[in-house]
């Protein structure tokens, strides 16, 4: 098959701090007046690529996955040419479309016809081509009465949608996607997938950024793990998907001590300190297992008093699809004020549903005016075993689904009935 | 290289037109009295100077009316001022463009050049009405007019190329860009002829390449007197060099703008 992008050993090195310095002449001149008299301090050096080799070849559709500020998003720039490696080479053959925000260029001002044409033009559409599709992207947007309404009167959602429109029809040789999933509802969500399912069985080349591992999973045959700047592994989706996964439950031992994650977000006013796992008698649980009651305690430290807080939770699968995201916000609880220092909050499951299969969860934080406390993806695991949940003896494990619910099987009487008439007369 | 840049500029030459359609749509929607802000700032202009320097100061124009005297410079100059302060700004305002899609990035400047002609055009129009109020026709020089817009506009873009690159990298000049502006204003022939400065400083004058177009479009367009050819031609030397420059400069800082925009 013909190779469409080919990556040879490049880098970027970003200088931290420098560019911001330097945006001031006044500050430029003053450092160089000040030069001689001061030893320069070294600069803080970014490598946010380094030494990333590798091929696609047409028609392949790679996932590309790593924590946050592991490179992803600079490769993916990179390869749009927005932004130039330091070093090595990238060679991209074919027309190329990159996708790291929906309805880049939309103007407020402008009505949704206006922004179709000139998003699309900005991302490489011909003028006749754009008219042509226009009928099947108002479509696709479902905006059709708003069409000649500037989009400062549209919704978050009707945006997006008229965003996605114009980039489902680009109809690129190589298609560059960022994270773009992220946004939106689920039926929004699957449109996007349904858009690039096409691509890639109309045999279009795809790079497709995510967290959604599930998404990932599902759409690509290849997938590359990218961490601190550097490939980590490169191969079949789904192996490289549970490599890049166990690496949050190699933090397993560290679990119960949240203290030292230090990939996390927010302002650190109010940090989770620990997560533990109690049974509703308050003792610690050495085993999760299906249909259990249990309590997740989590621990926090609050440096200084946090008016009404928010805190919450999010459980993902082991190929990152979200089972459930929960919070004290959901369920209209106010905490007044919580005074500084060390103290916990539990959650209590009355009936933990899952089936044996390892979880991972996200927790965060919010305060009164919505800024972030705190917020730590994938920090804790939750290993449920086997049990037996529907006190048959038959074991469920992961490959029966994520979930089961209370439930029971009723066989019509007659059926039964005609059955046993019918073992007795053998 | 630079071939490369320029089939690029050619390849993308329909979101040139798009980016300024853009500008000239959202200009005209958010302003309640539209496209008439492109007459109404020279006009203004034009009224305060013809009080100031026309009667009180006594300042001649060339025997033309000084209003219209005034206006006709005032026209293309306004188109070149307000291109300046707008392109100068074209990279930042459009940073999210920038960081998130390719393009050659030499059309934002180019847009925001090409989107004032609009404005300028209105103005032409109105300046038109006033030559026919003062009965001023032009003569067979008029056919002459285009060369010096083109001129002006291609001065425009060599200048924007280079403040917009400087400003991405350094915002001062996002400060310093009005000053620019007015001090350009005072040393190009707009208030005043060029014959009403001693010979001395009109050699300095040359060094200013708005000076030798602005005045060439005046002398042209009212059919005033001789053209000065040789302050013409150093404008257009000085131009050249500009656009080579700018281009250059442009080209050289363009691939880390993204960086630090």
């Amino acid at each position: 098959m013909s190779q469409t992008i080919a990556v040879e050993k490049v880098s970027k090195k970003f200088v931290l701090g420098a560019l911001q310095r330097d945006t001031m002449l006044r500050e430029r001149l003053i450092s160089m007046l000040s030069a001689p008299f001061r030893r320069r301090s070294a600069p803080n050096v970014l490598w946010a690529l380094r030494d990333v080799s590798f091929r696609v070849d047409a028609g392949e559709v790679v996932g590309i996955i790593g924590r946050n500020g592991a490179g992803k998003s600079t490769l993916l720039k990179v390869l749009s040419k927005i932004t130039y490696p330091t070093s090595g080479e990238v060679h991209v053959s074919g027309r190329i479309a990159s996708l790291l925000e929906v309805g880049t260029g939309f103007h407020e001002e402008l009505t949704g016809r206006e922004n179709i044409y000139l998003n699309g033009s900005i991302l490489g559409m011909k003028h006749g081509e754009v008219t042509a599709k226009m009928d099947s992207m108002v479509e696709f947007a479902g905006v059709a009465q708003f069409l000649d309404t500037p989009i400062k009167r549209y919704s978050t959602g009707m945006r997006l949608r008229l965003g996605f429109a114009v980039a489902a029809h680009l109809d690129p040789d190589v298609l560059i996607v960022d994270e773009v999933l992220a946004v939106g509802d689920t039926g929004f969500q699957r449109k996007c997938l349904n858009v690039m399912d096409g691509l890639r069985s109309g045999g279009r080349t795809v790079l497709f950024v995510s967290h959604n591992m599930a998404a990932v999973e599902n759409l690509c045959s290849r997938c590359i793990w990218i961490d601190a700047g550097q490939v980590v592994m490169d191969g079949a989706a789904r192996e490289v998907i549970e490599a890049y996964m166990k690496t949050f439950a190699n933090a397993r031992e560290s679990m119960a001590d949240l203290r030292s994650v230090k990939d996390r977000r927010g302002s650190g006013e109010i940090r989770y300190t620990g997560v533990e796992y109690l049974n509703t008698s308050g003792e610690p649980l050495q085993v999760v297992r299906s249909g259990d009651s249990l309590v997740i305690r989590f621990h926090y430290h609050a440096n200084k008093p946090i008016p009404f807080p928010s805190f919450g939770f999010r459980l993902y699968t082991e190929f990152g699809t979200l089972v459930t995201d929960t919070s004290t916000w959901h369920h209209a609880l106010d905490i007044p004020l919580v005074p500084p220092g060390d103290g916990y909050i539990d959650l209590h499951i009355d009936f933990l549903n899952l089936l044996p299969a390892r979880y991972y969860f996200s927790l965060w934080i919010t305060g009164a005016a919505s800024p972030v406390h705190d917020n730590i993806e994938y920090c804790a695991q939750l290993e449920v075993e086997l049990s037996n949940v529907y006190s048959s003896g038959r074991m469920l494990d992961s490959r029966s689904g994520i979930v089961f619910f209370p439930q029971r099987w009723k066989v019509n009487e007659s059926v039964l009935a005609g059955a046993s008439s019918k073992i007795e007369e053998t | 290289m630079n071939s490369e840049w320029l089939t690029d500029f050619w390849r993308y030459r329909e979101l040139l037109y798009f980016l300024a359609w853009r500008d000239v749509k959202v200009r005209y929607k958010q302003a309640a009295l539209g496209a008439s802000w492109a007459v109404i700032q020279p006009l203004l202009t034009m009224v305060i100077f013809t009080l100031f320097f026309g009667r009180l100061a006594g300042v001649p124009s060339d025997g033309i009316p000084y209003p219209l005297f005034s206006f006709c410079a005032l026209v293309p100059w306004t188109y070149f001022s307000s291109t300046l302060s707008l392109a100068g700004n074209s990279l930042i305002s459009n940073s999210s463009l920038i960081t998130k899609v390719y393009f050659p990035r030499v059309l934002l400047p180019a847009a925001t050049v090409l989107s004032g002609l609009v404005d300028f055009l209105m103005g032409a129009v109105f300046l038109a009405l006033m030559m026919i109020y003062y009965r001023v026709k032009p003569g067979w020089s008029f056919f002459l007019v285009p060369l010096f817009l083109g001129g002006m506009v291609l001065l425009a873009f060599s200048v924007s190329m280079i403040l917009a690159a400087l400003n991405v990298r350094y915002r001062d000049v996002k400060y310093a860009l009005p000053f620019l502006v007015q001090i350009w204003l005072f040393v190009t022939p707009i208030i005043y002829p060029v014959t009403f400065l001693p010979p001395k400083m009109k050699r300095f004058l040359a060094f200013n390449p708005m000076a030798g177009f602005l005045e060439g479009f005046r002398s042209s367009l009212l059919n005033s007197h001789h053209m000065d050819w040789r302050l013409v031609g150093i404008s257009v030397v000085v131009t050249a060099f500009l656009l080579v420059t700018g281009a250059i400069y442009f080209r050289r800082t363009e691939r880390s703008f993204a960086d630090i925009v």
